[in-house]
Formats: structure tokens, C-alpha cells, sequence
């Protein structure tokens, strides 16, 4: 057994109002460059959709992933690796700007510059790439809110799929259609396939906490990498010639800090935290027959963090306590092996993706409403989920190889939450028979419910600051009270991995004990308190 | 060396600069000039790659081109760097070399001109590949296009495809040798025919021009993959961004 440690992140795809704050921060703070501009490291896709870049779940075009050869041994689908290196001269299998779409910005100038006259002056689109006047036929989120989908959605990859297997047809008129958002992000893959394909050997794993970067010094641009990513999640940036992806807010999670897609999510629907899983069995675990297997497979890597053998085990393998520890508290832990209600993307790629999805239930509970049901019972909850086929075979061609039952098993957790809570809430008996209906017991049931609907900013990101013992000793140098209005105050204030947590504790402490002004100055204020020289005001605590 | 004896007469001022100065200079700038760029650029040593512009001439032009420079390169190996007298003892005279050799050398020299070609045209034909042409990939390109028409019209010429034919492995190769082995021996490049010697000058301002170019690419041909895990684990780097400090008044904001 080889114990690493892996940053991972849940997202609750009921609470997402695609809203696409995550995809804009993120933008905002990563890849508002030239070459990068059609690049979104975030993204939120409306399903069922063509998703971004176009179609890219169709491996059978784009050759994404790995796969088993006929001997059972794992290899990427875009081929060995002397196949690959013989055809490097050119890679049709990497998306084009016509899958991904020409980026544009405006002349705004022609806003301002334009002289007075009867009709208003219009800027125009201009591709971001040629700096020419162009037409815009398509974006990053065209069809979003299903906009277009009967003429798109019919060529989503899963919808086409779900087509030929149930010979059912899906329909987008407005009133059948069901839908939902799906954000989407690197998956930091335990076995992620852009780095086996790059033959550089520019792209790693971080064996610290998994994340998966591109080291941009050693990247020659032989663009293998875009291919080998089933997600389409690493990005060619045709200005350097470099590749580019998510990279999990390194800077900020070195800090103890929440990705931004995560600390802007305006649905709060984000978990972060550590998974802790047995590095040996990684391919073997990627390498089952049968992908409805997958799944199985990838939570079995991830090991128990509250096992004494494996908390020993880690620290053999040299992970820290206050690691084990941060292991030990994990939501996504708890919410993906625990629960199990969160799910994989697209396990059947056999990248085993470290992103997982707690799947809606919303379509269903909708489809209830409308058709005049109670929608918070949970013998209806149950009967709908069975009975509404479309929505949850298109959840399992996403999150489970197609399987339903894991879909289902999720489902019904959130059924039986949502039906147990309306009783707990209104005050009416409880009835411990629909958490025992799921396997769950009314206590569990109360703790999945606060881990979803109430948590705070502590229990949803649990990141525990790196271990940079060096720089920390460099960084001590200056003292981090002196940002909070210490003595010191003159000198330049820190924000160390380390200081960072020096200053949350001040800021804890100040939650509970500041009502006096003295401690707190206003370029420090975390709103929490009253800073110096402010009146006395009652600041709403919504925490 | 050579069988054939070349009238040893001093270099004229242009001989010296061009078969003694020009290679040596080209070659001091080349490796010197990656060095540089490696210690310097590392971040700009890439294929730029233009595959996600246009890939329906790519898909063709780059393989051709590619496999026809590859081979082309193999080519002046054999050709430049082993002596006459090493094949005439191993019983392949002249002739049966250059006759062994000629379909090869005309196949490789028209993918890589035809390859060639293609991609430039490619670089006007695309909207997307145009705008994002930089004037260095124009005259890398102008270099490149000069050595290569150059060399395809050298190796019909040498072969006796147009004109009278020419055993360029009694003087170009002689010279070449001589100049590697540090004891240049101008007279016999002096003697070669004109349109060799123009090849060799566009050669080796190619070569010149290497460093500071996308050609640095080919250097890099990564040929340790195939010997390499699957998958790269990385330990962090001890000093990260993420211990940088802030300045006063940019510290994050409040968090929940
Ligand atoms: C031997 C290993 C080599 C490898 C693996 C290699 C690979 C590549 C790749 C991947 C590209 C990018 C194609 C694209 O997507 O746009 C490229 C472009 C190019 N290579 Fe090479 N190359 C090699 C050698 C060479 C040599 C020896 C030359 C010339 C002397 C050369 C000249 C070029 C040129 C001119 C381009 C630009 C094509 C264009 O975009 O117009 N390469 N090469
Ligand atoms: S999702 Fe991320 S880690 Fe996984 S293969 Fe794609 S780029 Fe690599
Ligand atoms: S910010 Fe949150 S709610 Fe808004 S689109 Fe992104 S994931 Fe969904």
C-alpha cells in the first residue's frame, strides 16, 4: 500500500443555477490572455448539450482517455505510445477553434467615437485571433438554458447513445424537456491520461496533493496532451504554443484557500478536501473489465482515513497529521465514500476523475410538481425515480457507465432527505422508516442534510495548508501580527501559507470576542467586528 | 581523403569568408544561440503548433513534409559524413552508390518540397494561420524555402536528372569533413558547382538562424517517451507561489 493524498473536489449539481460565476472568476483569474481566450478552465454546461468544446464525449471520435486492449492491458485510446510518436507531425484528434468557437471581443470604440446622429452606433464582433470583423455562429454556452436544442441537443453524445440503446426518444419541446447545469473543471485524474500522452514529460501529477499541472518551461507543444484528455480540459494556447489546464488554484490551496470557482460559486454548492487512496492499486483499479465496474473500483482506491492502519501507513509514506487529520474531516470523503451519494464523471474513460458530482434531483421532483404530485413524498420521490427513465439513464451515461442503480441509490438518498426533513422541519413525527428505506439512519440523514444544505465555509473547504517549511522560515521574517494592526504595522504584511492561518485564528477570535473597535482596522477588517474609527454599527452575522 | 588532388593555391578573400569563416560562424552562432535560448527561453521552445487553426492541409502538408526532412537529413549523413573511399571498399563504387541512392534521395527531396510548399500555402491559404504568421516564421520560412529549393534542385542536378551530373562526394563532402575536423579545406568547395555552393550557403545560414526560431522544436524530438512510466509524479517545488507575500492593502478578502 502506497498512501498519497489527493485534493478533491463535489459539487452538488442540484443547487447549480448556471449562473456561470465560477466560469467567469476563474477566467478572470487564469486565462484572460491572448491565446487562451476560447479557454475555459471552468465551464458550465447546460444537459443534455453539446457540452465544450463540441461533443468532446464522443471518445469514438476524439479518442479521449484510455482503454483495454484485447489482452486487458491499459492503454490510451489515441493509440501506443510509437504509433503516436510516428504521427506527431500532425493531430487531427485535437479539437479545432471550430469545436471550441473563435473568440470575440467588440470595437466599443465605435461606441464612443461614433458622432452624433439619429440612429444608435453598433459595435461590432471581432474575432479575438485575426482582429478581423466576424460572425458569431457559436460560443462556449450557445445552447445554454436547452436555447436551440431541438436542433443540437439531438447530437449530445449521451442523448445519441440513450437513442440507439433504449430506441426512446428524448424531447426538447419546451414543456417535456428536462435539463440541468453541469460545471465542469479538471478532474485531477489519479490516472490521468494527458500525462501519460505527453511525450515530454512536462505534464505531472503532484505526489503532495494530486493536483495536475503543466510545467510551461518544459512543454514543447506537441499538443498530445489536448487529445489524450477525455474531458477536453487541457488547453493549447496557440499564442505561446503551450498547453494549458486547470490547476486547481495551486496558489491558493498551498494557503489553505478555496479554489475560486469554489469561493465565488454563487449556489455554494462546491466541497473541497482530501481523499486519501492507495497509489499501487491505481492501474489495476483503472483497468477492470467491465466499466460498469469503474465506479466500484475508484471508491475502493479511496482508503479510511479514521483506519489506524491507514493513518499509520500515511505517515510512513511521509503525509503530515495535520493532513491525516484535514483527511479525517473531508466533506468529499464523507459525501462520495460515506454517502455515496456523489458520483464520477464519466468513469468509464478510466482516467478514475477526482471531481464528483452529486447528481439533481430537481428534474425529477419538477416533473412531480407539474404533473400535480406532492413532491416532497417520499413513496412519490421513489415511484417518479423509477419511472422517469430519460433523466436518470442520461445520469448514469454520465456518472456511472449507464449503470442506474448507483444513479438511483444517490437519488434516493436525496429522496428520502428531502421527504424525512419537510416532517423534521414542520414540526410532524418523524419518520425513521424513510431513512432506514435508504440505509441511513434519522441521525445520518441530519448530518447529510447539514453537510448539504447548511455547511459553512470550514466544513464545505477543507484545505490544509502545504508543508513549505523553507519558505516558511523565510517568511517568518516579518512578522504576520503585524497585518492586524500589531506594533509592527509599518512593515509588509504577509500572507503566507502559514500566516494565512495565523491571521484566520485572529479573525476566529475576533468573531467571537470583538464588540470593542480596538483590534480591528479597516484595511484588515474582515467584516467580522467593527473596524477602528467606525461607529459602533450591529453587523449581521450570517454565519 | 579523396582520390582526386584539387590545385593547392591560396583562397581568394570571398573562398575564405565563404568556406572557412561562413561555417564556422554559422555553427558558433547555432550552438551558442541554443544555449542561450535554452538557458533564457525555455518557455519559448515549442512547436507553436498552428493545428488548431486549420487541420485539413496540416493533416497532409506536415507527415509529408516532415518525413521528407527526416529522411533528407539522414540522407546528408551518408552522403557528406562517409567517405568515398569507405563505400568503394565495401565494394559500392560510384556508381552503384549514386544509383542505390538517387531514387531515395529524389523521393525524400519532393515530399519535403512538395510538404514544403503545401505549408506555406497553407500559412496564406488560412485566415486563422495568417494573422498568427509572426515575422519570424516568415524569414525562418525564406531560409528554410532557399535551402530546400536549393538542395531538391542540387540532388537532380547531382543525379543527372538536369544537366550533366555531378559526384559531389569528391568536393562538397570532402570540404564539409575537412571543415568539421577543424583543417578547412576551401578549394575543394571552391571548385564544386555553383548551385552547390549557393546550397551550402542557405544551409548553414539555416543553421544560424536555428536558435532563434520554431526550428528548435526538432531538437526536442521526444524519443525518451517511449521508455518513460505512463504517468509522471512531481514533487512541489519548495518555494511556491502560494508562500509569496502581499503587499499591505492586498491581502485577500473576507471569506464565507
Ligand atoms: C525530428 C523531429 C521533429 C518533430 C517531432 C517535429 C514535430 C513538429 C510538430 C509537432 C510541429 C507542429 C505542427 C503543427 O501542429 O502546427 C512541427 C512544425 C514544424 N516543423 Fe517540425 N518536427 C521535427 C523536425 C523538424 C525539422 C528537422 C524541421 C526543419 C528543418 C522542421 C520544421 C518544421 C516547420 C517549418 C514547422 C511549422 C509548420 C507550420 O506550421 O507551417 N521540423 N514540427
Ligand atoms: S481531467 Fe484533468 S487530470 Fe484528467 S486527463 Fe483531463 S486534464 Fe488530465
Ligand atoms: S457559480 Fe456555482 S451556481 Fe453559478 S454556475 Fe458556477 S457552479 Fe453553478
Amino acid at each position: 500500500m502506497k498512501v498519497m493524498a489527493q485534493v478533491g473536489m463535489v459539487m452538488n449539481l442540484d443547487k447549480c443555477i448556471g449562473c456561470h460565476t465560477c466560469s467567469v472568476t476563474c477566467k478572470q483569474a487564469w486565462t484572460n490572455r491572448d491565446g487562451v481566450e476560447y479557454a475555459w478552465f471552468n465551464n458550465v454546461e447546460t444537459r443534455p448539450g453539446l457540452g465544450y468544446p463540441r461533443t468532446h464525449e464522443d471518445q469514438d471520435r476524439w479518442k479521449g482517455g484510455w482503454e483495454l486492449t484485447r489482452s486487458g492491458k491499459l492503454t490510451l485510446k489515441q493509440g501506443g505510445r510509437l504509433k503516436r510518436l510516428a504521427t506527431i507531425f500532425s493531430n487531427p484528434l485535437m479539437p479545432g477553434v471550430e469545436d471550441y468557437y473563435e473568440p470575440w471581443t467588440y470595437d466599443y470604440d465605435t461606441l464612443l467615437s461614433a458622432p452624433q446622429g439619429s440612429t444608435s452606433p453598433v459595435a461590432q464582433p471581432h474575432s479575438a485571433i485575426t482582429g478581423k470583423p466576424m460572425r458569431i455562429t457559436w460560443s462556449a454556452n450557445w445552447d445554454d438554458n436547452l436555447a436551440g436544442a431541438p436542433e443540437t441537443a439531438p447530437e449530445d453524445p449521451i442523448v445519441k447513445k440513450l437513442h440507439s440503446d433504449v430506441n426512446d426518444k428524448i424531447r426538447f419541446e419546451y414543456e417535456q424537456a428536462f435539463m440541468f447545469y453541469l460545471p465542469r473543471i479538471c478532474e485531477h485524474c489519479l490516472n490521468p491520461a494527458c500525462v501519460a500522452s505527453c511525450p515530454s514529460g512536462a505534464m505531472y501529477k503532484r505526489s503532495e496533493d494530486g493536483i495536475v499541472l503543466v510545467d510551461q518551461d518544459a512543454c514543447r507543444g506537441w499538443r498530445m496532451c489536448v487529445t489524450g484528455c477525455p474531458y477536453k480540459k487541457v488547453f493549447f494556447n496557440h499564442a505561446t504554443g503551450k498547453a494549458e489546464k486547470c490547476t486547481m488554484c495551486y496558489p491558493r490551496i498551498e494557503a489553505g484557500m478555496p479554489t475560486i470557482c469554489s469561493e465565488t460559486c454563487v449556489g455554494r454548492l462546491r466541497y473541497l478536501g482530501l481523499f486519501l487512496y492507495d497509489a499501487d492499486k491505481v492501474t489495476a483499479a483503472a483497468s477492470v473489465k467491465n466499466p460498469r465496474d469503474l465506479y466500484e473500483a475508484q471508491l475502493d482506491l479511496i482508503l479510511d482515513p479514521h483506519d489506524p492502519e491507514v493513518q499509520a501507513a500515511a505517515r510512513r509514506d511521509g503525509i503530515a497529521q495535520d493532513w491525516i487529520d484535514a483527511a479525517r474531516k473531508s466533506p468529499v470523503y464523507r459525501l462520495a465514500k460515506e454517502f455515496r451519494v456523489a458520483l464520477p464523471l464519466h468513469p468509464e474513460y478510466r482516467t478514475m476523475p477526482m471531481v464528483w458530482y452529486i447528481p439533481p434531483l430537481s428534474p425529477v421532483a419538477d416533473a412531480l410538481r407539474e404533473t400535480g404530485h406532492d413532491a416532497e413524498d417520499a413513496s412519490n420521490l421513489f415511484g417518479a425515480l423509477r419511472s422517469l427513465r430519460i433523466p436518470i439513464e442520461y445520469l448514469a451515461e454520465l456518472f456511472t457507465a449507464g449503470d442506474v442503480a448507483p444513479v438511483l441509490r444517490s437519488l434516493d438518498t436525496l429522496a428520502a432527505m428531502r421527504s424525512f426533513m419537510r416532517d423534521h422541519n414542520l414540526g410532524n413525527e418523524a419518520q425513521p422508516e424513510i431513512a432506514e428505506a435508504v440505509g441511513q439512519t434519522p441521525a445520518s440523514i441530519l448530518e447529510l442534510y447539514r453537510l448539504l444544505a447548511v455547511a459553512k465555509y470550514e466544513d464545505r473547504y477543507v484545505v490544509p495548508a502545504a508543508h513549505n517549511e523553507v519558505a516558511a522560515e523565510l517568511d517568518s521574517l516579518a512578522c504576520a501580527l503585524d497585518a492586524v494592526g500589531g506594533p509592527g504595522g509599518e512593515g509588509p504584511a504577509t500572507v503566507s501559507a502559514d500566516s494565512f492561518h495565523v491571521l484566520k485564528g485572529v479573525r476566529a477570535e475576533q468573531r467571537t470576542a470583538a464588540t470593542t473597535s480596538a483590534d480591528v482596522n479597516l484595511p484588515h477588517w474582515d467584516g467580522k467586528g467593527v473596524p477602528l474609527g467606525m461607529p459602533t454599527l450591529r453587523v449581521r452575522n450570517d454565519d | 581523403m579523396s582520390a582526386f588532388t584539387v590545385a593547392q593555391s591560396a583562397p581568394t578573400a570571398v573562398e575564405s569568408i565563404l568556406w572557412i569563416a561562413l561555417p564556422y560562424v554559422a555553427l558558433a552562432v547555432m550552438i551558442s544561440g541554443l544555449v542561450w535560448r535554452y538557458r533564457y527561453d525555455r518557455f519559448g521552445w515549442s512547436t507553436r503548433s498552428s493545428q488548431m487553426y486549420e487541420s485539413r492541409i496540416m493533416r497532409i502538408a506536415s507527415p509529408l513534409f516532415h518525413y521528407g526532412i527526416i529522411a533528407v537529413g539522414l540522407g546528408h549523413v551518408l552522403g557528406l559524413l562517409v567517405p568515398q573511399s569507405w563505400t568503394d571498399a565495401i565494394g559500392i563504387d560510384a556508381h552503384l552508390y549514386h544509383s542505390l541512392t538517387m531514387p531515395l534521395s529524389i523521393a525524400a527531396g519532393a515530399a519535403t518540397l512538395v510538404g514544403f510548399v503545401a505549408l506555406v500555402a497553407r500559412r496564406r491559404a488560412s485566415a486563422l494561420v495568417f494573422s498568427r504568421t509572426t515575422t519570424n516564421d516568415k524569414v525562418m520560412y525564406l531560409f528554410l524555402g532557399a535551402a530546400i529549393l536549393l538542395g531538391v534542385f542540387v540532388s537532380w542536378y547531382a543525379s543527372g536528372l538536369v544537366g550533366e551530373g555531378h559526384n559531389y562526394r569528391e568536393d562538397v563532402s570532402v570540404w564539409l569533413r575537412s571543415v568539421l575536423i577543424f583543417q578547412p579545406q576551401p578549394e575543394y568547395m571552391a571548385q564544386a558547382p555553383l548551385g552547390f555552393q549557393l546550397h551550402v550557403v542557405a544551409g548553414f545560414l539555416v543553421f544560424a538562424a536555428w536558435p532563434f526560431t520554431r526550428l528548435v522544436h526538432a531538437l526536442s524530438a521526444p524519443v525518451q517517451y517511449v521508455a518513460r512510466p505512463y504517468i509522471v509524479y512531481r514533487s512541489r517545488e519548495p518555494r511556491s507561489a502560494g508562500a509569496r507575500t502581499a503587499r499591505r492593502g492586498w491581502e485577500p478578502t473576507r471569506r464565507d
